[in-house]
This record gives structure tokens, C-alpha cells and sequence, in this order.
């Protein structure tokens, strides 16, 4: 399965065991994770292809993900490439230790394959966990980046990109999928494999991590996310803060579907939702409606720009989630006023059709319609 | 004669570990962490290995041990330094990982954590600061606390009804199948100092030969916590905590 010479074949696979065999391939250095559905088969994959014996990857099944967001900590303090996946409640144990990997600035990445909630909720998949991803529920100023892929082949690229920004940017960074990606099978490509970096790598990479190697020759390095003097703390605070907008300025991502000069309409949806709502646009489209949709690839940074720019022409978005309405904020905030928001979606484990979608549209379009647009433009 | 004159290298008895450095230490008199540093900080020099440390403090009074030994730290969050330290070993599998906690951070917020390390046989040493008590954060009731002992959260003294028992963990920690060496010591004589040194030797070659897991229990005083003063918090401790807490190796599979 993890031959070279076959990186240019397409493989049926699924989204979670996707995520297993790129870590691989990318030179992750380890995993560290607790089963939870609808994410199990990442550490179940990872179990069969025993990575140990290969690229020198470490696996290991952690007592809770409590453990496993330490764990990550951990490694990320002393430079290594690492990973946890998990979902819903998962990711919620793990909030503590997120904002201690913000606090020293860490590497690290986190796969949230995320469930209906609130609590034990369902094991159907579902994106209301868009809030704890983005917003988080950690204490302190800080955010992670968050990667929205919308398909197997992007759960691929997303850890090859996780990878490389959560090096660039010292933060980590969460891959937010749902249980449709995690569990869908789709033709992949996988990428072809590169090797785990040498510890004087790692120590020309990260001269500021704790693994001891040329400490005789170096002052020792700590990392501690306490400080006790306020003014140090609000410095060290306002140094993140200027990472975090540059963060914003460079790597805020999306693609744009049918939306061209004449664009009357905007989707905005991530994830399975966007898959659903191009369906949709097709179909309006089909009947002649004007309507492209804008997906974000990160939900952190979020494409605001680029929305807000949309949103001086188009007067009406439809905002599609599989929750009662997370995203939903940070689309009316980028709009910045100019235009009104609607939200559709399922939730508890339910996935709108894109019949539903386009009944929601209809039922926006109706009432912006008789508030907002000329008489005589209607839709069949 | 001059001060200068009398320091001479011959005439030293005693130095200060290379690896401890001159940062004033924020611990009170007749406190243990600070005997347990400079031990630590000696055994590493003796064993040359301090490009292969990488040491784990946690929540706790120790929180800012990585201030006073010149070697890489990790401060963990209150409890989970197992977590940390057993994936830091298993990336690093050829450097002496050791987590050095209280027994709040040991012992209740971390019991879930500090039990499997152990019992995944992790290769590394865990130093476990028992002073019945929660130190850094005014002296409330610890896991360890002893029966009637007084506290900030049981001021009229523990009582089984209401805090339930004394947890000891370092006996737990002797039945698990990971652990190769378990040991209870304490720093409060000259002689124990020694014995304590040797086991921490002991307990960081393990983790550096691969030998599975060593737990270290000293048993500490915690003058200010106890409002005592330090050799009041001396005397209690070895009347009322040695008989609670014996000291002694309770397993060593390594001989
Ligand atoms: C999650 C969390 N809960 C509570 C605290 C507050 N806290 C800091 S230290 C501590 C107790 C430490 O006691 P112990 O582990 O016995 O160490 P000692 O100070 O006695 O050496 C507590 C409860 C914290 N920092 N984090
Ligand atoms: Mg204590």
C-alpha cells in the first residue's frame, strides 16, 4: 500500500484512513489519539500500516484525549511533527491543552471529525462544532488555524498543509472535517513520502524547542506558558496578537464556485455542506437563477475580505451548516452590514439535501424579494 | 587570610551542582523542593547527561523549577506531565525524560495520567513531591492529606465522612506491571538526603536503560502550608507522615 511507485494511482479510500496514510506519507512523527466515532479508523489504519517499522513513526493510544492533547504538547515542545484526531467530545477535553500549545506557541495538529452534539449527541456526523474549532474553549487570547476540507482527496492535502503552517506560523493548527468526509469513500491520490526529519533538522528548525540537543553550547530552553509579572504577559500577549494578524493577512483561503460578474446570489458553505450546496447552485442555475457559492478552506483565518467585497453587489447570502447556525456570525460580521445573512442546515446528525437547500433559497430569495428587489424578478 | 585565599579547590568540601544556576529560589525555608533540585541537578551532572535531559515540571510549587537547572524543561499543565512525558520518550527514546509533580498534581488531577504512564512501562522517572498538602495554591487538602491533618478546605481536620481516605498512590504505583522500580524517601537528614540521591540515580538510569517505569516518593515538608516553623514542619513530618508514609523501596525489579 505504501509504495512510491504507485503515488500517481488513484485509491479508493476513506476520508479517516485518508488522514492515517498522509501523515505517513508527509513524515508526521507521531500520533497520539483516543478512539471516538466517527474518527476511529485514523488510529485503526494507522494500527494495520504500523508505521513504526517504516518511516520511524510513533503510534500510540492514549487513556483519554486529555492525555492526547498533552502528549501533542509535549512533543511539540521539544519540535516533533505530530498529530491527534478526534471528534466532538473529544476535541472539547481537549480544549485545555490547545490553549497551553497557543500559550508556548507549538506546533501540532488536530483532526476534529466532527459529530451532532451537544454532549454524547449522535455519532451521525455534523458541523456544530465550528464554534469550538474557531472560537474555542480554551482560556486566553488565542486561536489555531483551522483547515476546512470538503472531500477525501483534501483530507490528503490538508495534513500535508497542516504540516508546513503549523511549522511556519509556531500554532497549531485543526483540520475541522465531519463524519460525511471521515466516512465517505472517494478516489485519493495519496502524496508520495517524505522523510521524517533528522533531530539536526529538527534543532536548525527549532532552536527554541526543549530536546536537549547542543545545550552546552546554547542557554537551556523552557517553555512555560506561566508568567507572573502582568506587563511581560500583555507583551507576550501582544506578540501573539501581531502573529495572529498577520496570520489573517496571508493564509485566509476559499474557492469560488459560479460566481461571476453577474452573480445576483451567494452560498457560503464549508465542509460537506459545500458539497451539498454546489448541487444546489447547479441546480438553480439550471432554472436560471444567478447564484455562486464561496467556500471557505480556512474557517481561521476567515476569507472576510472576500466576502465582504462579494457582498457590495450581492444583497442576499445563504449560509449552509449542518448546525442551528455557527458560521453564520462570522458571515454577517464580513458582510459588514451590506448585506443579509440566511442560514440553513440540519442538525443532531441530520444532512440537508440539496433539495433543501434549494427550498431555503427559494424561501430567502421570496422574502429579499418583496423587501429588497424590484418587482417582476421571481424564481420558478 | 583572605576569603579569596581561603577558597581554594582543595580545601572545598562542599560546591554548589554546575547545572544549578544562581536564580534566587522562591521557596520558602524548610521547604523540600529545593533539596530535591539540587539533587536532581548533581545526578544529571554524574551521569554527563545533560544534553539528553529533558525534564517535565508540573502545576504546583515546583512550577518554576525550569528557573533553577540549566536544562531543557517542559512545564506541563496541572496534573497531565505523564502524558507529556511519555510522548517526549517515545520520540526521543534515548534521553533521560523525568516528571518531577506534587501530590495534587500526582495524586488527583493527574491520577488517570500518572497511573497508565506507569503502567505503559514508559521509560522514564517520575519524581513525586508528597507533602500532604496543596502548596502553591495557600495549603488546602491534598489527595495525601493525612486523617485529621488541617487544612485551608478541612479546616476542623480531614475527616473520612466528608474528604474519604488518603490515597496512596506510590503503593498502587508498586502493583502495576510498568513499574520497575517504586520507592518512598524523604531529604529531611543528611542520611536520607544520600539515600534519596541514590535512588533518584537509580531511577533515571532505568529510564535511560529502558527499563520501564520508576516512581520516587519523597516525603516533604511543607513548613508554610503546615504553618509551621521549618524544624516544627521536620519533627511532624516524621511523627505523623513517616508512619503513614513509610520510608523504603516497595518494589525494585532492577537489581
Ligand atoms: C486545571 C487547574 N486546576 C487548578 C489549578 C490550581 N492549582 C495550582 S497548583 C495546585 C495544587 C498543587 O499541589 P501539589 O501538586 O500538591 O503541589 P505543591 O504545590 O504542594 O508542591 C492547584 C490546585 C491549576 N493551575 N490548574
Ligand atoms: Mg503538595
Amino acid at each position: 500500500m505504501m509504495d512510491n511507485n504507485q503515488q500517481n494511482d488513484y485509491k479508493l479510500l476513506k476520508g479517516n484512513e485518508v488522514i492515517a496514510l498522509a501523515a505517513i506519507r508527509y513524515g508526521y512523527d507521531g500520533f497520539f489519539g483516543y478512539p471516538i466515532t466517527p474518527q476511529s479508523e485514523v488510529l485503526e489504519t494507522l494500527a494495520v500500516e504500523k508505521p513504526w517499522e517504516t518511516t520511524g513513526m510513533v503510534v500510540l493510544q492514549a487513556e483519554s484525549e486529555v492525555a492526547s492533547i498533552n502528549m501533542l504538547y509535549g512533543a511539540g515542545c521539544t519540535g516533533k511533527l505530530v498529530f491527534t484526531s478526534s471528534s466532538s467530545p473529544g476535541i472539547a477535553l481537549m480544549q485545555e491543552g490547545i490553549s497551553y500549545m497557543c500559550g508556548n506557541e507549538l506546533p501540532g495538529v488536530i483532526v476534529s471529525v466532527g459529530r451532532g452534539g451537544p454532549g454524547l449527541g449522535t455519532i451521525q456526523p455534523g458541523q456544530a462544532d465550528y464554534n469550538q474549532a474557531v472560537y474555542g474553549g480554551g482560556n486566553g487570547d488565542y486561536n489555531c488555524i483551522v483547515l476546512a476540507p470538503n472531500s477525501v482527496q483534501e483530507m490528503a492535502d490538508c495534513m500535508g498543509k497542516a504540516a508546513q503552517l503549523t511549522f511556519k506560523w509556531r500554532t497549531p493548527v485543526i483540520i475541522l472535517s465531519d463524519g460525511v468526509i471521515g466516512q465517505m469513500m472517494e478516489k485519493v491520490i495519496l502524496p508520495p513520502f517524505t522523510p521524517r526529519r533528522t533531530d539536526a533538522e529538527i534543532a536548525a528548525q527549532c532552536p527554541w524547542a526543549t530536546n536537549g540537543i547542543g545545550l552546552k553550547s546554547r542557554h537551556y530552553n523552557a517553555l512555560s506558558t506561566l508568567e507572573f509579572d502582568p506587563q511581560v504577559m500583555e507583551d507576550r500577549n501582544r506578540a501573539m496578537a501581531e502573529k495572529y494578524k498577520r496570520i489573517q493577512a496571508e493564509e485566509a483561503d476559499y474557492e469560488l464556485y459560479r460566481v461571476d460578474d453577474d452573480t445576483d446570489y451567494l452560498i457560503v458553505a464549508y465542509g460537506i455542506s459545500s458539497r451539498v450546496s454546489m448541487k444546489a447552485v447547479d441546480i438553480l442555475r439550471e432554472n436560471g437563477i444567478k447564484v455562486g457559492m464561496l467556500r471557505p478552506k480556512t474557517l481561521w483565518p476567515f476569507p472576510s475580505k472576500a466576502i465582504s467585497k462579494l457582498s457590495e453587489k450581492i444583497k442576499s447570502i445563504l449560509c449552509v451548516e449542518q448546525s442551528e447556525g455557527q458560521m453564520i456570525h462570522d458571515v454577517r460580521l464580513a458582510t459588514e452590514g451590506q448585506a443579509t445573512v440566511y442560514h440553513t442546515g440540519r442538525s443532531g446528525g441530520m444532512i440537508s439535501s440539496p433539495v433543501d437547500v434549494v427550498d431555503a433559497f427559494k424561501s430567502m430569495a421570496r422574502e429579499t424579494i418583496t423587501k429588497n428587489w424590484p418587482k417582476g424578478y421571481w424564481i420558478k | 587570610m583572605t576569603k579569596e585565599e581561603l577558597i581554594i579547590p582543595e580545601n572545598r568540601v562542599y560546591g554548589k551542582p554546575s547545572l544549578m544556576n544562581d536564580t534566587p529560589m522562591h521557596y520558602c525555608p524548610g521547604c523540600s523542593h529545593g533539596l530535591v533540585h539540587k539533587i536532581i541537578a548533581e545526578v544529571i551532572e554524574e551521569m554527563g547527561i545533560e544534553e539528553d535531559t529533558i525534564a517535565i515540571c508540573p502545576v504546583g510549587c515546583a512550577v518554576f523549577a525550569y528557573r533553577y537547572l540549566n536544562v531543557d524543561w517542559i512545564e506541563a499543565s496541572h496534573g497531565r506531565a505523564p502524558a507529556c512525558a511519555s510522548a517526549v520518550n517515545r520520540l526521543w527514546p534515548n534521553k533521560l525524560t523525568f516528571t518531577y509533580q506534587g501530590d495534587g498534581d500526582m495524586a488527583c488531577i493527574g491520577t488517570g495520567e500518572s497511573i497508565h504512564a506507569m503502567n505503559r512501562g514508559e521509560n522514564i522517572a517520575m519524581i513525586f513531591i508528597n507533602n500532604a498538602i496543596y502548596g502553591m495554591t495557600g495549603g488546602q487538602m491534598a489527595p495525601t492529606t493525612l486523617m485529621g491533618m488541617k487544612t485551608a478546605t478541612c479546616p476542623y481536620g480531614r475527616q473520612a465522612d466528608l474528604h474519604g481516605y488518603p490515597l496512596h498512590i506510590t503503593d498502587i504505583a508498586a502493583t502495576l506491571q510498568g513499574t520497575c522500580y517504586v520507592t518512598r524517601q524523604a531529604v529531611n537528614t543528611v542520611p536520607n538526603i544520600r539515600k534519596a540521591k541514590k535512588a533518584i540515580r537509580q531511577a533515571f538510569e532505568n529510564a535511560m536503560n529502558k527499563r520501564g517505569c520508576s516512581l520516587v516518593e519523597i516525603v516533604s515538608t511543607c513548613a508554610s502550608g503546615w504553618k509551621k516553623t521549618p524544624e516544627q514542619a521536620n519533627q511532624w513530618m516524621e511523627e505523623n507522615m513517616f508512619p503513614y508514609y513509610p520510608l523504603g523501596d516497595l518494589k525494585n525489579t532492577v537489581q
